[in-house]
């Protein structure tokens, strides 16, 4: 009896250890499911509240052969609460395009708002919204990849962690929730030291690997807000390359909205 | 009134190393370039021109002060024509001072103003007269002088002009073509208001977005920027064969509409014209822009244009009368931002009266452009006036440096 007794209770632990176990293993697999969710979340909110800025930068295009095209612009943003942000791009090379200038207004739920000034023509064109998966100024980089970060763009998913970039990060599968997106997912890279994203795989609608964004010289400004000062993204499919170098950038500057309306955006300089 | 030379002593200063006042900012771009034009057939009239080469300059100035509240932009335009007279021609295309607060901006000067979103047919765009030895297609611009005062509120953009002087329409000269078999006597202009030139023009547009919706109305009362035409006679009576421009005095009630819908682009301009001495009438144009991202896996996007023009006017005095348009637009989105336009418009009424266009233009180099431009015409009904151009078929290439 005793001895049986005894079994049973050893039998118990076992059972109830088990249990433990598996509801244990079960958490752990439940976590990744909001994990990737909650990190975005976390990535967003340590980036609130910068308000506005300004920076120059250039885009340095390489073919595969290793030829090199120069594009430089100027760019103003501006935070807006509870929305996508609104941005000013003014073009100064090449020449040709000098005073060109494009407005967007980013959107969470809704197609972003974009508009394009011909300063030859003195004639501001709406840009149809789809077309956010092309090209900008032919490089590398898309539209999209230069809109905001905004958490309902994406559905999450944590895979792993890993170390990139010398940093150790979480690894995210992100679906963009707009059926316009170039995308089918985005794999992203983001530190744990700082939720500054490190790097971002890009599939094409065929689902295989298209493009590689690897972000570079983050410096810290307001004590508060990382800015990557050089990102290269990397066409696997063409062989082509585009590094996106930030030569200045200012915050509070005091930009408002009248600095992004259809007026401002004509007399762009 | 800003003087600009006190405004160009300014800038020179500023460009001394050692110059304490940093206030006053320049700026000095522009562009040159050359320009072959071949017609592929001879023109009625002996003395007109085959082939015309000719060059342009256009450079710019720009001065900002007050942390670039204040701002003044000069903007000369030359081209010397082999052929044509009249295209050998220079113009003030600006030179505006503009001053800016939160909500208002003003600017006194010489301007230019785009009021549209159709691609084909500018029909509302009414403050600039046209250059028309420049381009074929109407979209070169004289300077205009003008007082613009521009504000910006919650129900909209109001832009009010205050025109104290009108341009002519410059149309190509005897040696010259794309002028049909008349030839326009533009130094005997005649007007309808005995003020001529010094007539003062008013415009005002009001112009408003809403989600997905840019809407537009606007109003113009003063000299109309159309001439009609009428005979040259001589000192007998009898017509010389030439033909002079009339300036109507008119009001021109203008509204237009776009639409953004996903990859859809709609639009429509109308536009309703009246004045004592020409026939109230009302005209339309409209269509849509459609385009395709990146087709074929490639990072080409392809945009379909179609539109269609209507104009109460009769076909003898307005080419657009009832005539549709289509073309495609290739962007390639490669380094050089390679693009090609390419379509034709068929008149509805004269079946065998269309044009076909092709438009394309590449980057050559770090800071120059190349520019193919071909027209083709057809249809000889002499009651359709766009049968004027029926042996103005050419082509053009066109070098652009910018500095």
């Amino acid at each position: 009896m005793f001895k049986a007794k005894k079994q049973s209770s050893w039998l118990k632990l076992i059972v109830a250890s088990s249990l433990v176990l598996i509801t244990a293993s079960f958490a752990s697999h439940a976590e990744p499911a909001n994990k990737g969710l909650e990190i975005a979340k976390e990535r967003k909110a340590r980036d609130q509240g910068w308000g506005d800025s300004e920076s120059v930068s250039l885009m340095v295009l390489k073919n595969a052969q290793g030829d090199e095209s120069v594009r430089e612009m100027r760019i103003k943003a501006l935070e807006v609460q509870g929305d996508g942000d609104k941005g000013l791009t003014i073009f100064d090379e090449p020449r040709d395009v000098k005073g060109s200038a494009f407005l967007n207004f980013s959107h969470v739920n809704k197609p972003d708002d974009q508009w394009l000034y011909l300063p030859a023509l003195k004639r501001v064109k709406r840009i149809a919204s789809r077309n956010k998966s092309g090209p900008f100024m032919g490089s590398e980089f898309a539209y999209e990849d230069l809109a905001s970060f905004e958490v309902a763009k994406y559905t999450y998913k944590y895979l792993r962690d890993e170390t990139v970039n010398g940093e150790l990060c979480w690894v995210i599968e992100s679906t963009p929730t707009d059926r316009y997106s170039g995308y089918t997912k985005q794999v992203t890279w983001i530190d744990q030291s700082e939720y500054r994203v490190q790097k971002i795989d890009f599939y094409d609608r065929k689902k295989s690997l298209l493009k590689t964004l690897i972000f570079d010289q983050y410096k810290l400004y307001l004590d508060k807000y990382w800015r990557a000062h050089k990102m290269t993204m990397t066409n696997h499919q063409t062989g082509k390359s585009t590094d996106m170098i930030a030569k200045e950038i200012n915050f509070k500057v005091g930009l408002t909205d009248n600095d992004f309306n259809q007026n401002s955006l004509r007399r762009a300089r | 009134m800003i003087k600009p030379a006190a405004f160009i002593l300014l800038s020179i200063s500023s460009l001394l190393p050692f110059s304490a006042s940093q206030a006053v900012e320049y700026e000095f771009i522009g562009s040159l370039g050359a320009q072959g034009r071949y017609f592929t057939e001879q023109a009625n009239d002996p003395q007109q021109t085959k082939s015309q080469l000719s060059v342009f300059a256009e450079p710019e100035l720009y001065l900002q002060w007050n942390d670039g509240d204040d701002s003044f932009t000069a903007k000369p335009f030359l081209r010397v024509d082999s052929a044509d007279d009249e295209r050998t021609h220079f113009d003030i295309r600006e030179a505006v001072w503009l001053h800016v607060q939160d909500d208002w901006e003003l600017r006194v000067g010489i301007n230019k103003v785009f009021w549209g979103v159709t691609e084909t047919l500018h029909l509302v765009d009414i403050v600039n007269q046209t250059d028309g030895v420049e381009s074929f297609d109407g979209e070169e611009k004289l300077g205009q002088p003008m007082v613009q005062f521009s504000l910006f509120k919650d129900w909209g953009y109001l832009d009010v002009f205050i025109l104290p002087y009108f341009r002519e329409r410059t149309f190509a000269g005897e040696e010259g073509r794309l002028r049909g078999q008349f030839k326009i006597d533009t130094d005997s202009a005649i007007y309808e208001s005995s003020q001529e030139q010094n007539h003062i023009d008013f415009a005002a547009n009001w112009r408003n977005t809403y989600d997905f919706l840019d809407l537009s109305l606007n109003v113009f009362k003063g000299t109309s920027r159309e001439p009609e035409f009428v005979a040259k006679l001589d000192s007998t009576g009898e017509p010389t064969g030439e033909l002079i421009p009339f300036y109507p005095q008119i009001t021109q009630f203008g509204a237009l509409v776009q639409y953004v819908n996903e990859a859809w682009l709609w639009k429509l301009e109308t536009i309703n014209r009246g004045g004592d001495t020409i026939d109230d009438y009302n005209a339309m144009v409209g269509g849509f822009e459609y385009t395709l991202v990146g087709i074929g896996d490639s990072t080409t996007d392809l945009g379909w244009v179609v539109e269609y023009a209507y104009d109460e006017r009769d076909a003898n005095e307005v080419a657009t009368q009832n005539d549709i348009s289509l073309a495609a637009r290739i962007v390639m989105n490669d380094i050089d931002s390679t693009e090609i336009l390419a379509g034709f418009s068929q008149d509805l009424e004269f079946s065998d009266s269309r044009a076909l266009f092709i438009e394309a233009n590449t980057r050559v180099g770090d800071s120059s452009k190349l520019i193919f431009d071909m027209w083709l015409f057809s249809g000889d009904d002499p009651q359709d006036i766009s049968s004027q151009f029926e042996q103005e078929d050419f082509v053009q290439l066109s070098y652009e440096w910018y500095f």
